[in-house]
């Protein structure tokens, strides 16, 4: 029993690399993270940040074409490179996953109630009926409505934010240490996402697991998350906690992130985009791969991609990040339209 | 500090297809291969020291340096009789999968597009000639038209057409939909333009590689037909023509029977690869993986 | 630009709009089983040089409302006028010269574009259609690259060398083209990445300054139509339940459903988002082949819930609520009874338009 606090999951030097039709491709290049019990650590980043990709090298769940290196441990038990067999049991069982998709999860040929209470009955040693009562109160607790009626429904029956809420529900059932959610929201209305972030919170607080949540949306990390990571290219180019990264940024990335977002509470006002897109993982840049959308950038930004540093666990990957102290994205990055990149 | 944008692809479509073409070993090969047999068979026919029509006075004469393949009971040299063969199977084939391509990709994209009874009533009539078998009918059109080789032609096309159409209604219906098509509408552009200008381009992959493989149904089509006596008829000579000839010397004088044979096999056996090669260098979604 | 009285003539009214889609059964003679009410009587104007902001979400039918708009689909029923002339009833060939003044952006930077042809022939197309290539096609294509923040050169290249937003900037410039007074964009960002939105979100509204375009903005992104849009427009199952200026509609918001949509959305502010009391909407959209009599959002109204009484209730569900106007049009019978403390950490930051509220909602409602 892990007393809160202590690491549940540890990743260390994570590297993922595909080998394609037009070349190699490094898509996790480096990522190390601890993830704590009962804290919910948010991943964010942009397409092409390889945040999906972390997630799926983590749970053995990429093609046998990708080359997976590092080390991921669960309680100290090395995952990658473990056998399918081994990995099948932590799969569901240890780390519950949620994907964007819930008819990834869901069996369309079973009614929901019933494979709620199979994978009670996986973990649990109860009877079918205790299971099939035990599966109506998870339901419930996830908030989908009329629980006793809807156990005969099939996925398809359901809405998508419905689905994901079985999905969550299963989650439950296992009773797992790490939960994990990528981009579980980004498919659904936003009511419906607020629902289902709910749920995830009702699962994260009943089942004491750790959560980590991935996603591309910065409103969703600042209302879930207690630490997080921004990922940029392949790298996690700052950490810390929620309050940190958002209100004391370190890495331009995250500030231009920060002020390219569109927000309820502003008026109108002039936003501050990146110029540029994130890089191909194809052809990555030299050095920093932020650098050329960087208005801080230098020649040593070329030269050399800086390390994650930094004091009392905020981190962050720039040579210049003292002087981001203080600063709001509209110093930095001026309010341009144009795109005349190629 | 110029801005820098990195693209996934640096060139056009046609290059990446060209580039995994190239890959495909066998295709590559067969390629060569069929080239250099059309090559042969037009540019050497042409050359060649003997026409099909010269009677030398060497009968059935197994193959020697004089007549690389032999000749057979009346002197023709059977080199420039295949070489000849193989120019007119060649180009029925070749005449008759264009003409089918062209026909059924214009059906075809039109029922696709706009759907509906149009739809239904032009399929049905693609599916019926499809009901149709084709070695009966072909015998019996080849047998009342004629045998000049563009008439072969044509029967091939006129029956051929539906699978066409089948592939090009296909690939049009599920294009309908996407946005650009719309996009095309919202500019205010015709059916007309919409269909040829945006759609069928859009096909021409499916529609490439499906001609490719027409090419080679046809070459054996063409060389049953004219096997039974249906198709190329004298003074004109092809493949099939000459093997039907030679049916009766298989033991006696296997060159006669052989090479001519031998050609089809590896023409069509070269179409195939080459459909091969096209249809896995056009398929986007697939990224093979090296190890 | 908020329409004051003595402002000019809508550019384009929209007036009791209808679109029914027909739902087929199964068998051999596919008889119609229902109807999918995507439109139900939807009415709203378009002034000069605004931006009118159209969300909901996914089934509210604000992306049938644009397409039928622009005559892309038959309208069932209603009308539309563009400055004058009634859209709905006009024969293919007269729509075609009118389409030169009503264009449209797509979602999809990768489907709207076709992959065949180069970015020049793209933006040509629909100068080309019109007859108005000649004799400065050419530099009215580099012209327009420029416009939308591209170069000349990128013109030679075709569309899958390109990112996302920029796709959507040559969509944007194929829209351009033929000089239109209105643009409808439907969802014109939502496939883009956050930092690339802004650039375009830029664009459109620079875009809208020098070339005194109006806008019709459809998304269900409400922070983006916070952002550009002038006015604001809500849709639920195909009714328009509430339209207000867009400050009015943030800090103000007197529909339930509205309330409760801007009480979903996260902000990216770790401390206010956590400060702010929710409303929970229990279940799903409704199906809009089979949607509830009277007001549609009964099902899942905080209101009808936990604060009416039972004669009210009845009212709701036999009565569909117009769009009355108490501070802005509202589409409830019982808009004042509703309030927004939901709010109460969104205060807009330049400190004016303090929220307007009655009594105070507890957030999390259920059932």
């Amino acid at each position: 029993m892990t007393s809160p606090g202590t690491p549940v999951l540890e990743v260390a030097d994570l590297r993922v690399e595909f080998r394609t039709d037009e070349g190699r491709v490094q898509a996790v290049r480096g990522v190390s993270f601890q993830l704590n019990r009962g804290e919910v650590l948010g991943i964010v980043g942009e397409s092409g940040s390889g945040k999906s990709v972390t997630s799926l090298a983590m749970m053995g769940l990429l093609a046998g074409s990708a080359r997976v290196s590092g080390s991921v441990r669960l309680h100290g038990t090395e995952l990658l490179g473990a056998s399918d067999k081994a990995l099948s049991r932590v799969r569901g069982q240890s780390i519950a996953m949620i994907f964007q998709d819930p008819m990834t999860s869901l069996n369309p040929v079973y009614p929901i109630g019933y494979q709620v209470a199979e994978a009670i009955r996986a973990h649990h040693d109860v009877s079918r009926d205790a299971a099939a009562k035990q599966a109506v109160q998870l339901l419930d607790a996830v908030s989908i409505p009329n629980p006793a009626q809807r156990v005969d429904n099939y996925p398809h029956e359901l809405s998508g934010g419905m689905r994901q809420r079985v999905v969550i529900a299963i989650a439950m059932a296992n009773s797992p240490e790490v939960i994990i959610a990528d981009e579980p929201t980004t498919a659904l209305d936003v009511t419906v996402q607020a629902q289902i972030l709910d749920a995830l919170r009702t699962a994260k607080d009943q089942t004491g697991a750790a959560m980590l949540l991935i996603t591309h949306d910065l409103g969703v990390i600042a209302g879930q998350a207690d630490r997080v990571l921004v990922m940029y290219a392949g790298r996690v180019v700052e950490a810390g906690t929620v309050e940190e990264i958002f209100y004391a940024p370190r890495m331009p990335y995250t500030l231009g992130l920060l002020g390219s977002q569109p927000r309820l509470d502003m008026r109108r006002q002039r936003l501050h985009p990146i110029s540029g897109a994130p890089p191909s993982a194809l052809n990555l840049p030299s050095g920093c791969p932020f650098a050329p959308r960087c208005p801080l950038a230098a020649p040593v930004c070329e030269a050399e991609e800086p390390p994650l540093t930094g004091a009392g666990g905020h981190l962050s990957a720039c040579h210049f990040s003292d002087q981001l102290v203080g600063l709001e994205p509209a110093d930095l990055f001026r309010p341009v339209s144009q795109d005349t990149t190629l | 500090m110029p801005d820098q944008e990195f693209r996934v692809a640096q060139c056009s479509q046609t290059q990446l297809v060209a580039r995994r073409f190239r890959r495909h070993r066998l295709a590559m090969v067969s390629l060569v291969v069929l080239l250099a047999l059309v090559l042969l068979a037009f540019v050497g026919g042409w050359l060649w020291k003997y026409s099909v029509a010269d009677l030398t006075p060497d009968e059935s004469v197994p193959p020697s340096w004089d007549h690389p393949f032999g000749t057979d009971a009346a002197g023709h040299d059977t080199f420039a009789q295949v070489l000849r063969g193989t120019q007119i199977s060649i180009g029925i084939a070749v005449l008759g999968a264009v003409v089918a391509t062209v026909v059924g990709t214009v059906w075809g994209a039109t029922a696709g597009y706009y759907g509906g009874r149009l739809d239904t009533a032009m399929m049905r009539i693609a599916d019926l000639v499809l009901t149709l078998p084709f070695l009966a009918v072909a015998a019996v059109l080849g047998h009342n038209l004629g045998g000049s080789w563009w008439l072969i032609a044509a029967v091939i096309a006129g029956l051929y057409w539906a699978y066409v159409a089948r592939v090009a209604r296909g690939v049009v219906l599920s294009l309908r939909e996407k946005e650009f098509v719309e996009a095309a509408r919202a500019i205010g552009a015709g059916d007309a333009r919409i269909i040829f200008r945006h759609l069928v381009p859009n096909a021409f992959s499916s529609i490439i590689v499906n001609a490719t493989v027409l090419v080679a149904i046809a070459i054996l089509l063409e060389t049953a037909l004219s096997y039974l006596g249906f198709g190329v008829r004298p003074p004109d000579t092809s493949l099939g023509l000459l093997v039907s000839d030679a049916q009766t010397a298989v033991d006696t004088r296997p060159w006669l029977f052989f090479f001519p044979g031998l050609f089809i096999i590896v023409i069509a056996l070269t179409i195939n690869f080459i459909g091969d090669g096209l249809r896995d260098a056009m398929d986007p979604q697939q990224t093979r993986m090296r190890r | 630009m908020i329409p004051q009285p003595g402002t000019p003539q809508p550019v384009l009214e929209v007036r009791n709009l209808v679109k029914h889609f027909p739902v087929r059964g199964r068998g051999l003679a596919r008889r119609r089983a229902g109807e999918v009410h995507a439109v139900c009587d939807v009415s709203f104007d378009l002034y000069p040089q605004e931006t009118l902001g159209l969300v909901g979400e996914s089934g509210c039918g604000k992306t049938t409302t644009a397409r039928v708009l622009l005559n892309l689909q038959p309208a069932t029923a209603g009308h539309v006028h563009y400055q004058g002339t009634e859209l709905t009833q006009l024969s293919s060939k007269a729509m075609r010269r009118l389409r030169r003044e009503l264009q449209i952006v797509f979602q999809d930077p990768y489907a709207a574009l076709d992959p065949r042809l180069p970015v020049n022939e793209i933006i040509a197309e629909p100068l080309r259609i019109h007859g108005l290539y000649s004799p400065s096609g050419r530099e009215d294509v580099r012209e327009l690259l420029r416009l939308v923040g591209l170069t000349p050169e990128h013109g030679n290249r075709f569309p899958h060398e390109f990112s996302g937003g920029q796709r959507q900037r040559i969509g944007i410039a194929r829209a351009l083209a033929l000089r239109p007074k209105v643009l409808v964009l439907d969802e014109p960002v939502s496939a883009l990445d956050v930092s690339i939105q802004a650039g375009v979100l830029n664009l459109l509204a620079d875009l809208q300054a020098r070339l005194g375009l109006s806008y019709l903005f459809v998304s269900h992104d409400l922070s983006v139509v916070r952002h550009i849009a002038d006015r604001v427009a809500v849709m639920y199952l195909g009714r328009i339940v509430e339209v207000a200026t867009a400050d009015e509609l943030f800090s103000a918001p007197a529909h339930p459903y509205t309330q409760a949509l801007i009480s979903a959305i996260p902000l990216p502010d770790p401390r206010k988002e956590r400060a702010r009391e929710r409303i929970i909407l229990t279940g799903d959209v409704a199906n809009p082949a089979n949607p509830p009599s009277g007001c549609r959002f009964r099902t899942r109204c905080p209101l009808f819930a936990a604060h009416l009484t039972d004669a009210q209730r009845h009212r709701c569900a036999e009565e569909v609520p117009p769009l009355i106007t108490h501070h802005h049009p509202t589409a409830c019978h019982y808009t004042e009874l509703s309030t927004l403390p939901a709010l109460s950490g969104l205060s807009v930051a330049t400190g004016d338009d303090l929220p307007r509220c009655a009594r105070a909602m507890r957030g999390r409602e259920r059932g």
